[in-house]
């Protein structure tokens, strides 16, 4: 079974326990993009059919929250906090330098599939402002400068 | 019970993991075992300490000792030294600025925690928050029992009421009389929910009271469960905030255990279970009638009030809803008494606000202090003042509804109707300082920015209002504003006020109301002389090399772009055609020869 069929099939289980429960809906979608990393058009039509709601309200839901994904994500999602703290300190600048280094831009996923750069909401670590994620890695109180040597490690892939 | 001669209490706040204490606590309980004193010294994760700037910080028990900016090598130093030989690890003890490095001091006497009254807060930093028994050790679930046992569930609500509770996500809005309305309502099911949405940016006050003291939201849910006749709740909580989740799940577990929570809790015949539920990164979700229309699985919109949540709120069902920080002062208010809790803050709004301090502050934080507090108190003697010695300029409450407040009324006593009187709100707590090098037309954008991507789309003012005004706007940074953009941003700011459909929408022009009230000159300073006076918008300024270069060549290896040149021991120059104004050579240069124009 490829890795796509056995995440598919724990959808499936996830589907099948709410079953015609359409106020679970936001819950089974979450439960997909954590096991996916996205949620494609086929699982929609499969958690559609499950709850018993129509395909246009679960793509409404995909599409209003900007959590969900419709299409893959890079290996290394790179978050760029813009809450207030961070932007006061300069974080936009840090997200110019970012999209600079990668020459890619926010929101968008590299040709490589290597990275995702996106501009995130206030993540309330506004004591290490400006702040930058890299999936879970935190990396607080920056410069511009420290760009460069952060992005390093990632690189290699 | 096991005792232990000392506690090592190290923050397990978002903060503190971020810059690491997940592996502090490692070492810890390493360099411990090694030693032989995992049975005389006891390591506990608590919820947040306040003091973020000092982060990762630890205190150590019975003493009180202060640590400040720990890192996992420092680990074995404070448990062979401290621990071990009773000996003070100096050097990291947490030294307020401006005093003697070994003037370290117990924390109640440090000026960051002396101003503070802590009721929200009273358990963060204080408790474990995965462990139940340390909160009933500190009172925990004793309101619930009292309203349970003594109290009829009217007396609970006259109680709440007459307290005085203000709704702390910002609206100020009565608890005890939400409460009422919602026992008012004649149904068959009623349900409670916790808006744990917080999405203002630069606000983490709810996340760390959901991280530190997560049974204390618990506990009022279901005290507000039985005053209104209800037997379930709902927890919304932004996914952003996974520690808080996760702690969340360990409370409900936990609490069910105990009895606290589930069928006929404490014996009685009062039944009550809570549930959590995950948001999905969406802003407007705040609102409460786009709350609930996301607990039920639907994209989150608000919809016209009335009917109220009260009446017809989840499900259809009558409904209340408060925030995270509002719960966690009703156990304290029903133990304790009115009395007590009109001995605090000011008479039309009593009791204590958390705030997140955060922006050009040293002492960057949460901090909790009486209502009435003068912003000079919680920016200055709290907050320790600007870095850098730069000017203050304007304190930002209240996040996209909010305005910003200027340097002339930083005296003003913080409460809801004070500070809309001058142009801002209380807002969920997020204080953001700015000093004289943020561009209040840039930060009235950037605000704009966030609503225009936060709005829902659902009614036409907001949606297409803000987009107007956010255009406007960029236009003014870009040094392309023209004669009558100003007139045209209070224009559109009135129509939007007064026409959307919900609060984002009613409140999303305040920033720029409010910049313009105070910082006008500014406005025109961009449009008519095109000149930014802060020097931050980037098509309004330019960089140049003064007489004071050496010529150390520090600027030009930085520079990204290759924009500088000069030979070593020659004053450089810049290519104002190349460079983007990223500002790595001002930061690396040694001698303050360049600057903005």
């Amino acid at each position: 079974m490829s890795q796509r069929d056995e995440q598919l099939k724990l959808i499936d289980i996830e589907i099948e326990k709410h079953k015609g429960d359409a106020s679970s809906l936001m819950q089974v979608m979450q439960y997909s993009q954590d096991i996916m990393g996205h949620v494609p058009m086929d699982v929609q039509v499969r958690i559609a059919e499950g709850l018993g709601v129509t395909l246009s309200e679960v793509y409404g839901v995909a599409t209003f929250y900007s959590q969900f994904a419709l299409e893959p994500k890079g290996k290394y999602i790179i978050g760029v906090c813009l809450g207030t703290a961070c932007y006061v300190r300069g974080s936009q600048a840090i997200l110019d330098r970012i999209c600079e280094e990668l020459n890619l831009e926010p929101g968008k996923t590299s040709s490589d599939g290597l990275f995702t750069i996106e501009a995130t909401r206030c993540i309330g670590a506004c004591g290490l402002a400006p702040v930058i994620t890299i999936n879970d890695d935190v990396h607080g109180r920056l410069t511009a400068d420290d760009v460069p040597n952060i992005l390093k490690p990632y690189l290699r892939g | 019970m096991e005792l232990f001669r000392s506690h090592v209490l190290v923050c397990g706040g978002t903060g503190c993991t971020s810059s690491g204490s997940d592996v502090i606590i490692e070492q810890f309980e390493k360099q411990l075992a090694e030693h032989g004193l995992e049975n005389e010294i006891k390591v506990i994760r608590t919820g947040c300490f306040g003091l973020c700037e000092a982060g990762p910080v630890i205190i150590v028990y019975p003493e009180g000792t202060f640590y400040s900016h720990v890192k996992p090598a420092d680990v074995k130093e404070i448990v062979e030294e401290h621990l071990l030989k009773g000996r003070v690890v100096r050097r990291l003890v947490y030294v307020e600025k401006g005093e003697h490095p070994d003037a370290g001091k117990p924390l109640d006497e440090i000026s960051f925690y002396k101003h503070q009254t802590r009721v929200a807060l009273r358990n963060c930093g204080v408790i474990d928050p995965e462990n139940i028994d340390e909160y009933i050790a500190f009172d925990g679930y004793m309101a619930l029992a009292k309203c349970l046992t003594e109290m009829s569930p009217q007396e609970v609500i006259d109680l709440v009421t007459e307290a005085n509770l203000r709704g702390r996500g910002g609206g100020g809005f009565p608890a005890g009389n939400k409460w009422q309305f919602a026992a008012n309502s004649k149904s068959d099911k009623k349900y409670v929910i916790c808006n744990a949405d917080e999405g203002d940016p630069g606000a983490f006050m709810d996340r760390s009271v959901l991280e530190g003291d997560p049974h204390s939201v618990l506990e009022a849910m279901a005290i507000c469960g039985y005053a209104i006749g209800s037997d379930e709740g709902y927890i919304y909580v932004r996914a952003e905030y996974p520690i808080a989740v996760e702690r969340l799940k360990t409370a409900i577990n936990q609490a069910r255990e105990y009895g606290l929570l589930g069928k006929n809790i404490l014996g009685s015949d009062f039944s009550f279970d809570i549930h959590l539920r995950l948001g999905a990164g969406a802003f407007v979700c705040g609102e409460e009638t786009a709350l609930m229309a996301s607990i039920e699985g639907k994209r989150g919109e608000p919809r016209p009030k009335p009917p109220f949540p009260a009446v017809s709120g989840l499900f259809g069902k009558p409904t209340n809803i408060n925030n995270v920080e509002t719960y966690a002062n009703v156990p304290p208010i029903i133990n304790k008494g009115v009395e007590w809790f009109h001995s605090m803050g000011t008479e039309r709004s009593p009791g204590t606000k958390v705030f997140a301090l955060g922006g050009k502050i040293n002492n960057t934080g949460l901090v909790e202090v009486p209502m009435g507090t003068p912003l000079r108190t919680v920016i200055y003697d709290i907050g320790g003042g600007i870095p850098k010695n730069k000017k203050f300029k304007a304190v930002q409450t209240g996040g996209p509804s909010g305005g910003c407040i200027p340097s002339s009324l930083l005296d003003v006593p913080i409460e809801y109707d004070s500070l809309v009187e001058i142009g801002s709100m209380m807002g969920s707590g997020g204080m953001v300082v700015m000093d004289e090098d943020n561009c209040m037309v840039d930060i009235a954008r950037f605000f704009l920015d966030f609503t225009v991507e936060e709005s829902c789309g659902k009614c036409t003012p907001c949606r297409i209002g803000t987009k107007r005004m956010l255009e406007i706007l960029d236009r003014i940074v870009e040094g392309k504003g023209e004669d009558g953009d100003i007139e045209r941003l209070e224009r559109l700011a009135r129509t939007i006020s007064s026409s959307s459909l919900c609060g984002l929408g009613q409140t999303a022009p305040n920033p720029v109301l409010s910049t313009l009230r105070y910082f006008r000159d500014e406005y025109e300073a961009h449009i008519y002389d095109k000149r930014c006076p802060a020097h931050h918008c980037k098509s309004l300024v330019h960089l140049e090399i003064t007489d004071d270069c050496r010529g150390c060549t520090a600027c030009a290896r930085v520079c990204p772009v290759d924009a500088i040149s000069g030979e070593v021991r020659h004053k450089h120059e810049i290519d104002t055609e190349k460079c983007t104004k990223c500002l790595s050579c001002i930061e690396k240069c040694r001698f303050n020869a360049i600057i903005k124009v």
